[in-house]
């Protein structure tokens, strides 16, 4: 078998290569999914602040708005093992299309050590999620929590105009994570 | 230059005892361990379905514990997948690659053996993984085969158990593949050119490649899966900013084509068995290959139809719904060409024919349902039902497991150098055929009325059904008992078998493997036979 124009060992690791190159891939996948997401906005999930505009831009709004409501749901959800109270003040509210409009969330942390935790939203229906444009959250940093302390906390929100006309109804959830390994390792013995 | 004559000159016979096979660099007894490895495997998988189908026999909980059924759920999956249909497969393309090309053995014989050994060490880390939660190893894996997190990251012992059986047989495949697209390429025989390679052969090529250029992704994301259960990452985990979706683009990255390896090496069987029976070269064979390579391609870019539910854009949902309405374009091309090579053939219905009939029956009403499957609006309602379940069966077992127990059965005289009992094989064929459709059949039905999969217990109003699948899965599940007494039965005896074991052997693009007696000496082809 001398006369192949490939010996085996080239072949051998070409292809290591390719498979190499695929495990990479793999973990390049990361911070490049979030790359080709907010570039392309392929991912319509996960509505954020358009950065060009600012709160006056939403103000600006205001005047030209039809009288449009949408009744806002809100609807909090603990991770196991992190027992905190985290409560919205209103459970729903009915918000002008198109006009800065305010709520809070109640966070209570019942441990006797500081936690840190995160909040993650959810839209429901998805096809609200990039019209609810967030001003100032809670969610936008992790929160601090110093034993036994209790706070309330803001969100301040305008939803877009550009809302489909069939929705009537937008339900936004958060889902509270400790960020803390220690809650994190109590739930995994736990479960 | 006979088979005799190879023979006298070179063979020095094998080691004798566990050597032979612990220490083997020989293809055929490798290939017969994989094949003996699968089997094995099968009748665990197997074991752990009729579990299954005894819990859900009746509505409520009876038999296990529900996260326990889960984890059956999961390991049935990877046990089939990795442990039975893969190595089966790969077990056919060392038996059979070399004597059909003209090689004397593959190319990277240890290699071989590397890969081989391999497979027994995943498959123990796969059965500890289901057995640990019972002595403290915390929460089994209930996540299913797809591992999604964040349940995989909460699981316990078992997890990190099941994801180094991953990486095992990852390597495996990767190794394999390497070898056999290093043989194919460079141990032909002189005038076997490309275009005159059996379409099992072309088959395996573009499998092989697959597995190089998709495991590694897997192995890649159950990598970062340990990091976050271990390492404190956060690749997966949406409050340290990763996202547990990016888990499942990698896994369907895999999972999709891995389809296509599971599907290929069957469509290659289906290749050489239906012009030997027909008698008549295969129909079309250059644009076969074609197809095939054009699936392979296809395979690699449709992947998220896997996740229409997780709120992709319209414009992504539409990319991917068409590019999975396109693989219905070679596939059926493909069965056409199988059905034209029928065509005014002088045909026959031995049992691997019969098979490869049923398959195309079978796989192409499997291919139906995955057209309605992979429409996005339809699909968001039969996402995660028995209707998913039905159809997956009636491709992979068709598919796949049919594929090579028509490869079985046609070679088996070849490996064994005796004809198995046509009787008991046609017996076993209609047996596993109406019991597999009396199982998946009706899955169809439950799943468009919403039932769930993944679920130990169902609502009330799917019993009928689930009495009815479950009687069809015992059934199922007991004709593989004749399989195992028709295989041992050939093995032990029965009539010799011819070098060309099969009249219709001959016809079309045939590999060199009917050149060489049944059984085939221990060394075959140590000097080169000339293809003209």
């Amino acid at each position: 078998m001398e006369n192949h124009k490939l010996s085996n060992k080239k072949i051998v690791l070409s292809l290591s290569l390719a498979a190499i190159v695929m495990f990479g891939f793999g973990f390049a996948l990361a911070p490049l999914y979030q790359l080709i997401c907010s570039v392309t906005g392929l991912n319509s999930i996960g509505g954020t602040i358009d950065a060009r505009k600012t709160i006056s831009d939403y103000k600006n709004i205001d005047q030209t708005l039809s009288e449009r409501k949408i009744t806002l749901q809100l609807d909090t959800t603990l991770e196991k093992g992190l027992d905190w109270q985290f409560k919205p003040v209103e459970k729903q509210l009915k918000v002008q299309v198109g006009e800065v409009s305010q709520t809070s969330f109640i966070f209570t942390n019942t441990f006797d050590y500081p936690v840190v935790t995160q909040a993650v939203p959810s839209v429901t229906p998805w096809q609200a999620a990039e019209h609810i444009k967030k001003i100032e959250c809670f969610c936008f940093n992790q929160q601090t929590l110093a034993a036994g302390e209790n706070k309330v906390m803001p969100l301040t929100f305008v939803i877009d105009p550009d809302l489909p006309k069939d929705i009537k109804t937008v339900t936004l959830s958060y889902t509270l994570m400790a960020v803390d390994n220690k809650i994190a390792e109590n739930t995994k013995q736990n479960f | 230059m006979t088979a005799e004559a190879l023979d006298n000159h070179h063979d020095h016979g094998p080691p004798k005892g566990y050597k032979r096979w612990l220490f083997s660099t020989n293809h055929k007894d490798i290939g017969t361990m994989y094949l003996i490895f699968a089997t094995v495997m099968l009748f665990l998988g197997g074991g752990m379905a009729m579990l299954i189908r005894a819990e859900l026999f009746i509505p409520g909980l009876q038999l296990v514990e529900p996260n326990f059924y889960n984890n059956m759920v999961t390991n049935h999956a990877l046990v089939m997948i990795f442990g039975a249909i893969m190595p089966a497969a790969a077990g056919m393309a060392n038996w059979m690659i070399p004597m059909m090309i003209g090689a004397p053995d593959m190319a990277l014989p240890r290699l071989n053996n590397l890969s081989f050994w391999l497979l027994p060490m995943a498959a123990i880390m796969l059965i500890m993984a289901m057995v640990v939660p019972f002595f403290g190893g915390g929460a089994p894996v209930a996540t299913g085969w797809t591992l999604y997190p964040p349940l995989s990251v909460q699981a316990g012992m078992g997890m990190d158990l099941t994801i180094f059986a991953i990486h095992t047989l990852g390597i495996s495949s990767i190794l394999a593949s390497i070898n056999i697209i290093t043989t194919i390429i460079n141990m032909r025989a002189p005038g076997m050119t490309w275009m005159k390679m059996p379409l099992f052969v072309w088959a395996w090529f573009f499998t092989a490649l697959l597995l190089i250029l998709v495991m590694p992704a897997l192995a890649g994301g159950v990598t970062m899966l340990l990091f976050d259960r271990h390492f404190g990452t956060s690749f997966f985990d949406a409050a340290g900013g990763g996202d547990p979706v990016l888990f499942q683009h990698l896994f369907w990255f895999f999972g999709h084509p891995e389809v296509y390896v599971l599907l290929l090496p069957s469509i290659g069987v289906l290749g050489i068995v239906i012009p030997a029976f027909s008698r008549k070269p295969l129909f079309g064979y250059k644009p076969l290959v074609y197809w095939m390579g054009f699936l392979t391609a296809l395979g690699l870019v449709v992947w998220a139809h896997h996740q229409y539910t997780i709120g992709m854009s319209v414009a992504a949902t539409t990319y991917f719904m068409i590019g999975t309405i396109l693989v219905s374009i070679p596939i059926g091309l493909m069965l056409f060409n199988f059905i034209f090579t029928m065509w005014r053939g002088a045909m026959t219905f031995e049992t691997p024919m019969l098979f490869a009939i049923a398959i195309i029956l079978m796989f192409a009403f499997a291919g139906t349902t995955g057209v309605m499957l992979a429409v996005v609006p339809a699909d968001m309602q039969y996402h995660d039902t028995y209707f998913v379940v039905a159809h997956f069966h009636y491709a992979l077992i068709p598919g796949a497991l049919f594929g090579l127990y028509a490869g079985v059965f046609y070679w088996l005289p070849k490996w064994t150098g005796h004809m198995y009992d046509e009787t008991l094989g046609k017996i076993f064929f209609w047996w596993t055929t109406i019991a597999f459709n009396v199982t998946f059949f009706p899955q169809h039905f439950v799943g468009l009325a919403g039932m769930p999969r993944r679920i130990a217990d169902y609502s009330a109003q799917f019993t009928d059904i689930n009495i009815i699948s479950s009687i069809g899965g015992i059934m199922f599940g007991l004709s593989h008992l004749l399989f195992l007494y028709i295989i041992i039965k050939t093995v032990r005896g029965g009539k010799p078998a011819e070098a060309k074991s099969w009249e219709g052997a001959q016809v079309g693009t045939p590999g060199l493997e009917w050149t060489v007696a049944s059984p085939p000496p221990f060394h075959t082809f140590t000097t080169p036979p000339v293809v003209k």
